[in-house]
């Protein structure tokens, strides 16, 4: 009883750090290219000022940053959780990168928008009562 | 079309990656070990899975469209709609990985592409 409740533990405490560094990874990506600007252009030249523009930009780099920090939580919790659990799980952050928008980059979340991410977490919230394993490891 | 495309890409490509990392991380074995001297021997662990780099290098490709599709439209429109992966990501647990995905689980899934849905028709 102890193992599986220490098992929960570790998986919501992983979950938690996914939920809210994939969000803000996604929230500092979209600042900075938002200030990068749309590819117009597919010539080498043109692509090659894009990437430059795209590596000198701080956002991006806090943003790969926290999703590095995301990953390495996602791959320690799938070790022992299946994906099927892991996946919809963290789709939490669906709602975490709404205020993170709203909040961080001044973005209209709109009453249609801001309900179909409510229904995104009542599902989180249904998928989140099945067992986190079913299978084995191979 | 550009948008269809990008969007395309970061669903099949990032639902791909992550179950290429998944399998590899069944692979690798369990984390018992959570000091960082630990961790980044469990990474390097994984490193040597071959579904590790296949994984990897298709989040890669979602990732660059993901920052494609940034740089035209808003956070708050762009992630959600990216939760179509979770259709993609049930489907493939189940045929690729071999999970048993459960009725319940299923209807979850189903709850969250009815909310993707609101999302994508709030645009118009």
């Amino acid at each position: 009883m102890q193992a599986s409740s220490g098992v929960h533990l570790k998986t919501y405490l992983m979950l938690a750090l996914m939920i809210v560094f994939a969000p803000l990874g996604n929230v500092l990506l979209g600042k900075g290219m938002k200030s990068v600007g749309a590819v117009t252009s597919w010539e080498p030249a043109a692509l090659l000022g894009v990437v430059r523009q795209i590596a000198g930009s701080p956002f991006i780099w806090l943003g790969v940053a926290s999703l590095l920090t995301f990953f390495v939580a996602y791959m320690v919790v799938l070790s022992w959780a299946d994906y099927s659990y892991v996946q919809p799980a963290s789709s939490f952050s669906y709602a975490v990168v709404a205020l993170f928008g709203y909040l961080l980059l001044g973005e209209v979340v709109t009453p249609l928008r801001a309900a179909g991410i409510a229904l995104i977490c009542v599902g989180v919230f249904v998928v989140g009562r099945t067992p986190p394993r079913t299978t084995e490891a191979v | 079309m550009r948008e269809a495309f990008l969007f395309f890409l970061i669903v099949v490509a990032g639902t791909g990656g992550e179950l290429c990392v998944s399998r590899a991380m069944k692979t690798a074995g369990e984390v018992t070990d959570f000091r960082p001297a630990g961790l980044v021997r469990f990474i390097l662990r994984a490193l040597r899975v071959g579904w590790m780099w296949a994984g990897v290098g298709m989040m890669a490709v979602a990732f660059f469209a993901l920052l494609g599709m940034l740089a035209i439209e808003a956070v708050t429109f762009v992630v959600p709609v990216t939760a179509l992966s979770y259709a993609a990501g049930a489907l493939g647990a189940r045929w690729f990985l071999r999970e048993r995905v459960s009725s319940q689980r299923w209807v979850g899934v189903a709850i969250v592409c009815v909310g993707v849905t609101l999302v994508l028709l709030s645009k118009r």
